[in-house]
Protein backbone atom coordinates (compact mmCIF):
# COMPACT_ATOMS: atom_id res chain seq x y z
CA UNK A 1 0.00 0.00 0.00
CA UNK A 2 1.05 3.31 -1.18
CA UNK A 3 0.65 6.80 1.06
CA UNK A 4 -2.25 8.19 -0.79
CA UNK A 5 -0.84 11.66 -2.37
CA UNK A 6 -2.91 14.38 -3.45
CA UNK A 7 -1.90 15.21 -7.03
CA UNK A 8 -4.84 17.81 -7.84
CA UNK A 9 -6.39 20.37 -6.39
CA UNK A 10 -10.37 20.66 -7.20
CA UNK A 11 -12.84 23.59 -7.20
CA UNK A 12 -14.15 22.15 -3.84
CA UNK A 13 -10.52 21.92 -2.40
CA UNK A 14 -9.85 25.58 -3.37
CA UNK A 15 -13.32 26.45 -1.61
CA UNK A 16 -12.52 24.42 1.60
CA UNK A 17 -9.00 25.86 1.55
CA UNK A 18 -10.47 29.76 1.65
CA UNK A 19 -13.03 28.61 4.25
CA UNK A 20 -10.09 27.45 6.24
CA UNK A 21 -8.51 30.33 5.82
CA UNK A 22 -11.58 32.57 6.48
CA UNK A 23 -12.01 29.76 10.13
CA UNK A 24 -8.23 30.67 11.09
CA UNK A 25 -8.16 34.51 10.76
CA UNK A 26 -10.91 34.43 12.64
CA UNK A 27 -10.21 32.88 15.56
CA UNK A 28 -6.61 34.66 15.22
CA UNK A 29 -8.69 38.04 14.58
CA UNK A 30 -7.70 39.89 17.92
CA UNK A 31 -3.81 37.88 17.45
CA UNK A 32 -3.49 40.02 14.26
CA UNK A 33 -5.12 42.92 15.51
CA UNK A 34 -2.82 42.89 18.46
CA UNK A 35 0.51 42.60 15.92
CA UNK A 36 -1.39 45.31 13.84
CA UNK A 37 -1.40 47.46 17.34
CA UNK A 38 2.15 47.07 17.81
CA UNK A 39 3.06 48.51 14.62
CA UNK A 40 -0.18 49.60 12.88
CA UNK A 41 -3.75 51.03 13.05
CA UNK A 42 -4.88 47.73 14.78
CA UNK A 43 -7.58 47.15 11.49
CA UNK A 44 -6.01 44.11 10.31
CA UNK A 45 -7.74 40.99 11.68
CA UNK A 46 -10.49 42.43 11.60
CA UNK A 47 -10.73 43.61 8.45
CA UNK A 48 -9.40 40.22 6.71
CA UNK A 49 -11.92 38.33 8.85
CA UNK A 50 -14.65 40.52 7.63
CA UNK A 51 -13.14 40.13 3.58
CA UNK A 52 -13.30 36.74 4.47
CA UNK A 53 -16.72 36.21 5.36
CA UNK A 54 -17.71 38.09 2.91
CA UNK A 55 -16.00 35.87 0.10
CA UNK A 56 -17.57 33.02 1.68
CA UNK A 57 -20.54 34.08 1.16
CA UNK A 58 -20.23 34.99 -2.29
CA UNK A 59 -18.97 31.25 -3.18
CA UNK A 60 -22.16 30.05 -1.22
CA UNK A 61 -24.42 32.21 -3.04
CA UNK A 62 -23.22 31.41 -6.30
CA UNK A 63 -21.06 27.71 -6.46
CA UNK A 64 -18.03 28.33 -8.98
CA UNK A 65 -17.39 26.40 -11.46
CA UNK A 66 -13.76 25.89 -11.62
CA UNK A 67 -11.20 26.98 -9.34
CA UNK A 68 -10.18 29.83 -11.24
CA UNK A 69 -14.09 31.04 -10.78
CA UNK A 70 -13.63 30.32 -6.70
CA UNK A 71 -10.21 32.45 -6.83
CA UNK A 72 -12.19 35.28 -8.70
CA UNK A 73 -14.78 35.57 -6.18
CA UNK A 74 -12.69 35.66 -3.77
CA UNK A 75 -10.25 38.22 -5.33
CA UNK A 76 -13.59 40.29 -6.69
CA UNK A 77 -15.30 40.45 -2.94
CA UNK A 78 -11.51 41.40 -1.29
CA UNK A 79 -11.23 44.47 -3.32
CA UNK A 80 -14.47 45.51 -3.25
CA UNK A 81 -14.95 45.10 0.49
CA UNK A 82 -12.39 44.97 2.46
CA UNK A 83 -10.56 48.31 2.16
CA UNK A 84 -7.63 49.06 4.03
CA UNK A 85 -4.05 47.91 2.05
CA UNK A 86 -5.01 44.47 2.86
CA UNK A 87 -7.81 44.24 0.59
CA UNK A 88 -6.06 45.26 -2.66
CA UNK A 89 -2.98 43.71 -2.09
CA UNK A 90 -4.81 39.87 -0.89
CA UNK A 91 -7.28 41.05 -4.16
CA UNK A 92 -4.68 41.22 -5.90
CA UNK A 93 -3.10 38.09 -5.77
CA UNK A 94 -6.25 36.15 -6.30
CA UNK A 95 -7.00 38.20 -9.06
CA UNK A 96 -3.63 36.96 -10.24
CA UNK A 97 -4.19 33.64 -9.57
CA UNK A 98 -7.15 33.05 -10.96
CA UNK A 99 -5.89 34.39 -14.30
CA UNK A 100 -2.52 32.03 -14.32
CA UNK A 101 -5.17 28.90 -13.55
CA UNK A 102 -7.91 29.97 -16.19
CA UNK A 103 -9.79 26.90 -17.92
CA UNK A 104 -8.41 24.16 -15.95
CA UNK A 105 -10.92 21.74 -13.70
CA UNK A 106 -8.10 20.75 -11.68
CA UNK A 107 -4.53 22.14 -10.43
CA UNK A 108 -1.45 19.64 -10.82
CA UNK A 109 2.06 20.65 -8.94
CA UNK A 110 3.08 23.13 -11.96
CA UNK A 111 -0.46 25.19 -12.15
CA UNK A 112 -0.23 25.53 -8.61
CA UNK A 113 3.43 26.98 -8.76
CA UNK A 114 2.31 28.51 -11.73
CA UNK A 115 -0.48 30.73 -9.25
CA UNK A 116 1.12 31.28 -6.27
CA UNK A 117 4.20 32.94 -8.59
CA UNK A 118 1.61 34.71 -10.33
CA UNK A 119 0.21 35.80 -6.96
CA UNK A 120 3.10 36.76 -5.72
CA UNK A 121 4.06 39.56 -8.76
CA UNK A 122 0.59 40.32 -8.70
CA UNK A 123 1.48 41.78 -4.51
CA UNK A 124 5.25 43.18 -5.52
CA UNK A 125 3.87 44.94 -8.29
CA UNK A 126 0.92 47.00 -6.60
CA UNK A 127 2.36 47.43 -2.94
CA UNK A 128 5.91 48.00 -4.58
CA UNK A 129 7.45 46.06 -1.64
CA UNK A 130 10.45 43.70 -1.69
CA UNK A 131 11.76 41.22 0.02
CA UNK A 132 13.15 42.59 3.50
CA UNK A 133 10.88 45.45 4.12
CA UNK A 134 9.12 44.05 6.62
CA UNK A 135 5.50 43.03 4.98
CA UNK A 136 3.42 40.26 3.55
CA UNK A 137 6.36 39.95 0.50
CA UNK A 138 8.52 38.36 3.41
CA UNK A 139 6.03 35.44 3.41
CA UNK A 140 4.97 34.67 -0.13
CA UNK A 141 8.87 35.12 -2.16
CA UNK A 142 10.09 31.97 0.53
CA UNK A 143 6.53 30.57 -0.25
CA UNK A 144 6.65 30.87 -4.06
CA UNK A 145 10.71 29.48 -4.15
CA UNK A 146 10.76 26.80 -1.59
CA UNK A 147 7.04 25.55 -3.55
CA UNK A 148 9.36 25.97 -7.09
CA UNK A 149 11.81 24.00 -5.49
CA UNK A 150 9.44 21.17 -4.36
CA UNK A 151 8.47 21.34 -7.48
CA UNK A 152 11.65 20.82 -9.21
CA UNK A 153 12.39 17.78 -7.03
CA UNK A 154 9.29 16.62 -8.27
CA UNK A 155 7.01 17.23 -5.49
CA UNK A 156 3.08 16.53 -5.72
CA UNK A 157 0.87 18.96 -4.75
CA UNK A 158 0.83 18.22 -1.18
CA UNK A 159 4.80 18.26 -0.94
CA UNK A 160 4.64 21.78 -3.36
CA UNK A 161 2.05 23.24 -0.70
CA UNK A 162 3.69 22.01 2.36
CA UNK A 163 7.20 23.30 1.10
CA UNK A 164 5.27 26.96 1.22
CA UNK A 165 3.70 26.62 3.87
CA UNK A 166 6.90 25.82 5.99
CA UNK A 167 8.46 28.52 4.25
CA UNK A 168 5.95 31.21 4.77
CA UNK A 169 5.91 30.24 8.93
CA UNK A 170 9.54 30.96 9.08
CA UNK A 171 9.42 33.74 6.91
CA UNK A 172 6.82 35.21 9.01
CA UNK A 173 8.85 34.57 12.14
CA UNK A 174 11.76 36.10 10.40
CA UNK A 175 9.95 39.74 10.06
CA UNK A 176 10.46 40.56 13.41
CA UNK A 177 13.64 41.79 13.52
CA UNK A 178 13.34 43.80 10.50
CA UNK A 179 12.69 47.54 9.87
CA UNK A 180 9.81 48.53 8.37
CA UNK A 181 10.34 50.47 4.80
CA UNK A 182 6.72 50.05 3.69
CA UNK A 183 3.32 51.00 4.69
CA UNK A 184 1.81 52.14 8.07
CA UNK A 185 4.84 50.57 9.99
CA UNK A 186 7.40 52.16 7.86
CA UNK A 187 6.28 55.05 9.60
CA UNK A 188 7.77 54.13 12.88
CA UNK A 189 11.39 53.93 11.88
CA UNK A 190 13.43 51.65 14.14
CA UNK A 191 10.58 51.50 16.52
CA UNK A 192 8.89 48.84 14.28
CA UNK A 193 12.09 46.14 15.01
CA UNK A 194 10.83 43.19 17.60
CA UNK A 195 7.62 43.44 16.39
CA UNK A 196 6.32 39.90 13.53
CA UNK A 197 4.37 41.70 10.61
CA UNK A 198 0.69 41.49 10.57
CA UNK A 199 0.76 40.81 6.39
CA UNK A 200 3.32 38.01 6.60
CA UNK A 201 1.23 36.54 9.63
CA UNK A 202 -1.83 36.28 7.44
CA UNK A 203 -0.15 35.16 4.50
CA UNK A 204 1.96 31.96 6.81
CA UNK A 205 -2.24 31.54 7.71
CA UNK A 206 -3.22 31.44 3.86
CA UNK A 207 -0.41 29.05 3.39
CA UNK A 208 -1.23 26.84 5.74
CA UNK A 209 -4.57 26.75 5.14
CA UNK A 210 -3.97 25.34 1.99
CA UNK A 211 -1.19 23.10 2.92
CA UNK A 212 -3.58 21.15 4.94
CA UNK A 213 -6.44 21.19 2.24
CA UNK A 214 -3.79 19.43 0.24
CA UNK A 215 -3.04 17.00 2.95
CA UNK A 216 -5.88 15.79 3.52
CA UNK B 1 -13.20 50.08 26.63
CA UNK B 2 -16.26 52.84 27.62
CA UNK B 3 -17.78 54.25 24.29
CA UNK B 4 -21.52 55.75 23.42
CA UNK B 5 -21.97 52.63 20.88
CA UNK B 6 -23.98 49.81 19.87
CA UNK B 7 -22.44 47.04 18.23
CA UNK B 8 -18.38 47.66 17.22
CA UNK B 9 -19.44 46.27 13.37
CA UNK B 10 -22.52 48.56 13.80
CA UNK B 11 -20.18 52.04 14.60
CA UNK B 12 -19.67 53.14 11.33
CA UNK B 13 -23.43 53.02 9.66
CA UNK B 14 -25.12 54.16 13.04
CA UNK B 15 -23.23 57.41 12.89
CA UNK B 16 -23.82 58.37 9.29
CA UNK B 17 -27.55 57.40 9.99
CA UNK B 18 -27.14 59.95 12.88
CA UNK B 19 -25.10 62.45 10.50
CA UNK B 20 -28.01 62.36 7.96
CA UNK B 21 -30.41 63.10 10.08
CA UNK B 22 -28.71 65.94 11.92
CA UNK B 23 -27.58 67.87 8.43
CA UNK B 24 -30.51 66.84 5.91
CA UNK B 25 -30.41 70.40 4.77
CA UNK B 26 -26.66 70.06 3.46
CA UNK B 27 -25.88 66.18 3.05
CA UNK B 28 -27.76 63.22 1.40
CA UNK B 29 -26.23 59.53 2.76
CA UNK B 30 -25.28 57.04 1.03
CA UNK B 31 -25.19 53.46 3.37
CA UNK B 32 -24.18 50.59 0.70
CA UNK B 33 -21.98 51.62 -0.82
CA UNK B 34 -21.21 54.12 1.92
CA UNK B 35 -20.74 57.93 0.37
CA UNK B 36 -21.61 61.49 2.01
CA UNK B 37 -22.93 63.69 -0.93
CA UNK B 38 -23.70 67.50 -0.95
CA UNK B 39 -27.27 67.77 -1.22
CA UNK B 40 -28.59 68.30 -5.20
CA UNK B 41 -25.63 65.70 -6.07
CA UNK B 42 -23.20 67.27 -9.00
CA UNK B 43 -23.30 70.86 -10.10
CA UNK B 44 -23.32 70.79 -13.84
CA UNK B 45 -20.43 72.22 -15.26
CA UNK B 46 -18.16 72.42 -12.33
CA UNK B 47 -15.52 70.28 -11.03
CA UNK B 48 -16.30 67.81 -8.36
CA UNK B 49 -13.91 67.46 -5.35
CA UNK B 50 -14.16 64.06 -3.40
CA UNK B 51 -12.24 63.31 -0.74
CA UNK B 52 -12.20 60.01 2.01
CA UNK B 53 -10.27 57.70 4.21
CA UNK B 54 -10.83 55.77 7.37
CA UNK B 55 -13.70 57.02 9.94
CA UNK B 56 -12.27 57.75 13.25
CA UNK B 57 -11.42 61.15 12.04
CA UNK B 58 -14.81 63.23 12.54
CA UNK B 59 -15.55 65.52 11.13
CA UNK B 60 -12.92 64.92 8.17
CA UNK B 61 -13.69 64.20 5.78
CA UNK B 62 -18.04 64.16 5.87
CA UNK B 63 -18.54 66.97 7.86
CA UNK B 64 -16.70 69.18 5.38
CA UNK B 65 -19.05 67.82 2.56
CA UNK B 66 -21.39 71.36 1.62
CA UNK B 67 -20.97 74.18 -0.75
CA UNK B 68 -17.59 75.75 -0.81
CA UNK B 69 -16.12 72.54 0.39
CA UNK B 70 -15.95 68.78 -0.55
CA UNK B 71 -18.73 67.73 -3.05
CA UNK B 72 -18.55 64.02 -1.39
CA UNK B 73 -16.74 61.98 0.95
CA UNK B 74 -16.03 58.05 1.03
CA UNK B 75 -16.07 56.80 4.79
CA UNK B 76 -14.33 53.65 5.48
CA UNK B 77 -14.42 51.45 8.40
CA UNK B 78 -12.54 52.80 11.53
CA UNK B 79 -9.42 53.69 10.63
CA UNK B 80 -9.93 51.71 7.25
CA UNK B 81 -9.60 53.44 3.94
CA UNK B 82 -12.64 52.78 1.61
CA UNK B 83 -13.32 50.52 -1.06
CA UNK B 84 -13.20 51.26 -4.31
CA UNK B 85 -16.65 50.98 -5.23
CA UNK B 86 -17.32 53.52 -2.33
CA UNK B 87 -14.74 55.43 -4.11
CA UNK B 88 -16.64 55.33 -7.69
CA UNK B 89 -20.08 55.70 -6.21
CA UNK B 90 -18.69 59.21 -4.85
CA UNK B 91 -17.09 60.40 -8.00
CA UNK B 92 -20.22 58.87 -10.35
CA UNK B 93 -22.68 60.72 -7.84
CA UNK B 94 -20.97 64.36 -7.68
CA UNK B 95 -19.77 64.46 -11.47
CA UNK B 96 -20.50 67.68 -13.40
CA UNK B 97 -19.61 66.93 -16.44
CA UNK B 98 -15.99 69.12 -15.58
CA UNK B 99 -13.95 66.06 -13.97
CA UNK B 100 -13.76 65.07 -10.26
CA UNK B 101 -10.32 66.13 -8.18
CA UNK B 102 -9.82 62.81 -5.91
CA UNK B 103 -7.52 64.36 -2.42
CA UNK B 104 -6.21 61.27 -0.53
CA UNK B 105 -3.96 61.20 2.14
CA UNK B 106 -0.84 59.29 1.69
CA UNK B 107 -1.50 55.94 3.30
CA UNK B 108 -0.69 52.94 1.25
CA UNK B 109 -4.18 51.65 1.38
CA UNK B 110 -5.85 54.74 0.74
CA UNK B 111 -3.66 55.26 -2.22
CA UNK B 112 -4.41 51.66 -3.56
CA UNK B 113 -7.83 52.00 -3.02
CA UNK B 114 -8.41 55.65 -4.58
CA UNK B 115 -6.27 54.46 -7.77
CA UNK B 116 -8.63 51.56 -8.17
CA UNK B 117 -11.73 53.88 -7.60
CA UNK B 118 -10.39 56.20 -10.18
CA UNK B 119 -10.08 53.63 -12.77
CA UNK B 120 -13.14 52.37 -12.14
CA UNK B 121 -14.70 55.71 -12.75
CA UNK B 122 -12.69 56.54 -15.40
CA UNK B 123 -14.58 53.74 -16.99
CA UNK B 124 -17.75 55.23 -16.66
CA UNK B 125 -16.24 58.27 -18.80
CA UNK B 126 -15.20 60.27 -15.86
CA UNK B 127 -12.33 62.64 -16.23
CA UNK B 128 -10.57 62.14 -12.39
CA UNK B 129 -7.32 63.52 -11.28
CA UNK B 130 -5.71 62.90 -8.00
CA UNK B 131 -3.39 64.67 -5.31
CA UNK B 132 -1.68 62.60 -2.38
CA UNK B 133 -1.76 64.63 0.57
CA UNK B 134 1.74 63.99 2.36
CA UNK B 135 2.37 66.97 4.71
CA UNK B 136 3.58 65.11 8.20
CA UNK B 137 7.39 66.28 8.79
CA UNK B 138 7.32 63.54 11.51
CA UNK B 139 8.43 60.92 8.74
CA UNK B 140 11.62 62.40 7.69
CA UNK B 141 13.39 59.98 5.38
CA UNK B 142 10.61 59.57 2.76
CA UNK B 143 13.07 57.18 0.13
CA UNK B 144 13.02 54.14 3.20
CA UNK B 145 9.21 54.61 4.50
CA UNK B 146 5.57 55.02 2.51
CA UNK B 147 6.20 58.69 2.11
CA UNK B 148 4.97 61.53 4.17
CA UNK B 149 1.43 60.73 6.13
CA UNK B 150 -1.54 62.69 5.09
CA UNK B 151 -2.47 64.78 8.62
CA UNK B 152 -3.77 68.04 9.30
CA UNK B 153 -3.08 69.73 6.35
CA UNK B 154 -5.80 67.92 4.46
CA UNK B 155 -8.38 70.02 6.14
CA UNK B 156 -6.83 73.23 4.98
CA UNK B 157 -6.57 72.33 1.55
CA UNK B 158 -10.43 70.63 1.54
CA UNK B 159 -11.88 74.10 2.07
CA UNK B 160 -9.32 75.92 -0.43
CA UNK B 161 -9.48 73.31 -3.21
CA UNK B 162 -13.05 73.65 -2.60
CA UNK B 163 -13.36 77.50 -2.91
CA UNK B 164 -11.70 76.77 -5.73
CA UNK B 165 -13.65 74.05 -7.58
CA UNK B 166 -17.06 76.02 -6.21
CA UNK B 167 -15.79 79.79 -8.43
CA UNK B 168 -15.97 77.27 -11.56
CA UNK B 169 -11.87 76.93 -12.19
CA UNK B 170 -11.29 74.03 -14.66
CA UNK B 171 -9.86 70.43 -13.24
CA UNK B 172 -6.01 71.21 -13.99
CA UNK B 173 -6.40 74.45 -12.23
CA UNK B 174 -8.18 73.39 -9.42
CA UNK B 175 -5.65 70.29 -9.54
CA UNK B 176 -2.38 72.16 -9.63
CA UNK B 177 -3.52 74.34 -6.87
CA UNK B 178 -4.27 71.33 -4.75
CA UNK B 179 -0.21 70.10 -5.21
CA UNK B 180 0.30 74.14 -4.53
CA UNK B 181 -1.10 74.00 -1.10
CA UNK B 182 -0.01 70.42 -0.58
CA UNK B 183 3.44 71.77 -1.26
CA UNK B 184 3.19 74.86 1.09
CA UNK B 185 1.89 73.01 3.94
CA UNK B 186 3.86 71.19 6.97
CA UNK B 187 2.46 69.45 10.64
CA UNK B 188 3.45 67.57 13.61
CA UNK B 189 1.12 65.87 15.98
CA UNK B 190 1.75 64.33 19.39
CA UNK B 191 0.12 62.78 21.91
CA UNK B 192 -0.92 62.05 25.46
CA UNK B 193 -2.70 58.98 25.15
CA UNK B 194 -3.75 56.56 22.58
CA UNK B 195 -7.50 55.73 21.12
CA UNK B 196 -9.09 52.80 21.57
CA UNK B 197 -10.56 51.48 17.92
CA UNK B 198 -14.18 49.72 18.77
CA UNK B 199 -13.26 46.78 16.73
CA UNK B 200 -10.00 46.16 19.10
CA UNK B 201 -11.75 47.11 22.54
CA UNK B 202 -8.61 48.14 23.93
CA UNK B 203 -6.09 51.41 23.83
CA UNK B 204 -3.73 50.76 20.36
CA UNK B 205 -0.48 51.70 22.93
CA UNK B 206 -0.07 52.27 25.70
CA UNK B 207 1.23 55.67 27.56
CA UNK B 208 2.16 56.11 31.14
CA UNK B 209 0.87 58.76 33.43
CA UNK B 210 3.98 61.23 32.74
CA UNK B 211 4.76 60.38 28.85
CA UNK B 212 4.03 61.45 25.45
CA UNK B 213 3.68 60.45 21.83
CA UNK B 214 5.77 62.84 19.75
CA UNK B 215 5.53 62.41 15.98
CA UNK B 216 1.76 60.47 16.29
CA UNK B 217 -0.21 59.55 13.17
CA UNK B 218 -3.87 59.74 12.92
CA UNK B 219 -4.55 56.11 12.98
CA UNK B 220 -2.73 55.61 16.51
CA UNK B 221 0.36 54.65 15.25
CA UNK B 222 2.64 55.61 17.79
CA UNK B 223 5.12 58.27 17.34
CA UNK B 224 8.61 57.85 16.37
CA UNK B 225 9.54 59.14 20.23
CA UNK B 226 8.59 58.66 23.41
CA UNK B 227 9.69 61.29 26.20
CA UNK B 228 8.34 62.56 29.67
CA UNK B 229 5.39 65.22 29.50
CA UNK B 230 6.33 68.37 29.40
CA UNK B 231 4.51 71.85 29.51
CA UNK B 232 1.85 73.07 26.85
CA UNK B 233 4.47 75.73 25.75
CA UNK B 234 7.55 73.60 25.20
CA UNK B 235 5.10 70.69 23.48
CA UNK B 236 4.71 73.75 20.70
CA UNK B 237 7.99 74.33 20.45
CA UNK B 238 8.85 71.01 19.90
CA UNK B 239 5.99 70.13 17.17
CA UNK B 240 7.11 73.77 15.59
CA UNK B 241 10.42 73.76 15.23
CA UNK B 242 10.65 70.73 13.03
CA UNK B 243 7.53 72.18 10.90
CA UNK B 244 9.40 75.38 10.51
CA UNK B 245 12.62 74.18 9.90
CA UNK B 246 11.20 71.61 7.03
CA UNK B 247 9.68 73.87 4.28
CA UNK B 248 11.30 75.98 5.24
CA UNK B 249 9.50 79.00 6.46
CA UNK B 250 11.39 82.27 7.15
CA UNK B 251 10.98 85.84 8.23
CA UNK B 252 7.96 87.49 6.21
CA UNK B 253 6.67 84.32 5.31
CA UNK B 254 2.41 84.69 5.57
CA UNK B 255 0.73 81.75 7.20
CA UNK B 256 -2.48 80.17 7.96
CA UNK B 257 -1.53 78.70 11.66
CA UNK B 258 -3.99 75.48 12.35
CA UNK B 259 -3.74 73.92 16.01
CA UNK B 260 -5.88 71.09 15.77
CA UNK B 261 -6.99 68.46 18.52
CA UNK B 262 -7.03 64.78 18.24
CA UNK B 263 -10.63 64.34 19.60
CA UNK B 264 -9.66 64.05 23.48
CA UNK B 265 -8.22 67.26 24.46
CA UNK B 266 -10.50 70.51 25.05
CA UNK B 267 -9.89 73.56 23.48
CA UNK B 268 -9.18 74.96 26.44
CA UNK B 269 -5.96 73.31 26.33
CA UNK B 270 -5.87 73.89 22.39
CA UNK B 271 -5.99 78.21 22.77
CA UNK B 272 -3.27 77.68 25.28
CA UNK B 273 -1.07 75.86 22.62
CA UNK B 274 -2.32 78.52 20.34
CA UNK B 275 -1.24 81.25 22.32
CA UNK B 276 2.54 80.22 22.43
CA UNK B 277 2.91 78.93 18.69
CA UNK B 278 1.08 82.43 17.19
CA UNK B 279 3.51 84.05 19.31
CA UNK B 280 6.77 81.82 18.17
CA UNK B 281 5.87 82.58 14.69
CA UNK B 282 5.77 86.66 15.70
CA UNK B 283 9.32 86.26 17.26
CA UNK B 284 10.21 84.50 14.14
CA UNK B 285 9.31 87.23 11.96
CA UNK B 286 6.00 84.98 10.35
CA UNK B 287 3.30 87.14 9.54
CA UNK B 288 0.11 84.71 11.20
CA UNK B 289 -2.87 85.90 8.68
CA UNK B 290 -5.74 83.41 9.11
CA UNK B 291 -5.97 80.42 11.90
CA UNK B 292 -7.97 77.70 12.72
CA UNK B 293 -8.24 76.17 16.20
CA UNK B 294 -10.83 72.97 16.97
CA UNK B 295 -11.15 69.47 16.34
CA UNK B 296 -11.05 69.18 12.97
CA UNK B 297 -9.22 66.23 12.12
CA UNK B 298 -9.39 63.41 15.12
CA UNK B 299 -8.29 60.34 16.11
CA UNK B 300 -11.36 58.61 17.89
CA UNK B 301 -11.08 60.48 22.08
CA UNK B 302 -6.87 60.50 21.31
CA UNK B 303 -5.96 62.77 23.77
CA UNK B 304 -3.04 65.41 21.82
CA UNK B 305 -2.95 68.16 19.06
CA UNK B 306 -0.93 68.67 15.46
CA UNK B 307 -0.55 71.84 14.51
CA UNK B 308 -0.03 72.82 11.10
CA UNK B 309 1.30 75.93 9.08
CA UNK B 310 0.57 77.09 5.64
CA UNK B 311 2.20 79.55 3.80
CA UNK B 312 -0.17 81.62 2.56
CA UNK B 313 -0.41 83.57 -0.69
CA UNK B 314 -2.79 86.38 -1.86
CA UNK B 315 -5.10 83.02 -4.12
CA UNK B 316 -5.10 80.89 -1.28
CA UNK B 317 -6.33 83.66 1.53
CA UNK B 318 -8.92 84.64 -1.08
CA UNK B 319 -10.21 81.07 -1.54
CA UNK B 320 -9.73 80.36 2.54
CA UNK B 321 -12.50 83.40 2.48
CA UNK B 322 -14.83 82.31 0.55
CA UNK B 323 -18.26 81.08 1.36
CA UNK B 324 -18.34 77.47 2.83
CA UNK B 325 -21.58 76.00 4.56
CA UNK B 326 -20.76 72.24 5.87
CA UNK B 327 -21.68 70.43 8.71
CA UNK B 328 -18.17 71.39 10.62
CA UNK B 329 -17.13 74.55 9.20
CA UNK B 330 -19.23 77.56 8.25
CA UNK B 331 -18.69 81.09 7.57
CA UNK B 332 -19.92 83.78 5.07
CA UNK B 333 -22.75 81.60 3.73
Amino acid sequence: MSTPVTDSLTTADVVAAVTRFGAVVTENRQYLIDLDSAIGDADHGENMARGLAAALEALAAEPPASPADALKAVATTLIRKVGGASGPLYGTAFLRASTAVAGKDQLGAEDVVALLVAARDGIVSRGKAEPGDKTMVDAWTPAVEAAQAALDGGGDVSAVLAAASAAAQDGAAATVPLVARKGRASYLGERSAGHQDPGATSTAMLFAAFASVAGQ
Amino acid sequence: MKKIINDPSDVVAEALQGMALAHADLIDVRLDPAVVVRKGGGVPGKVAVVSGGGSGHEPLHGGFVGRGMLSAACPGAVFTSPTPDQIEAATKAVDGGAGVLHIVKNYTGDVLNFETGAELAAADGIEVAAVVVDDDVAVKDSLYTAGRRGVGGTVLIEKIVGAAAERGDDLAAVRTLCERVNANVRSMGMALTSCTVPHAGKPTFELGEGEMEIGIGIHGEPGRERLPLEPADAIVDRLLAPVLEDLPFASGDRALLFVNGMGGTPLLELYIAYRHAEAVLRERGITVERRLVGNYITSLEMQGMSVSLLRLDDEMVELWDAPVHTAALRWGA
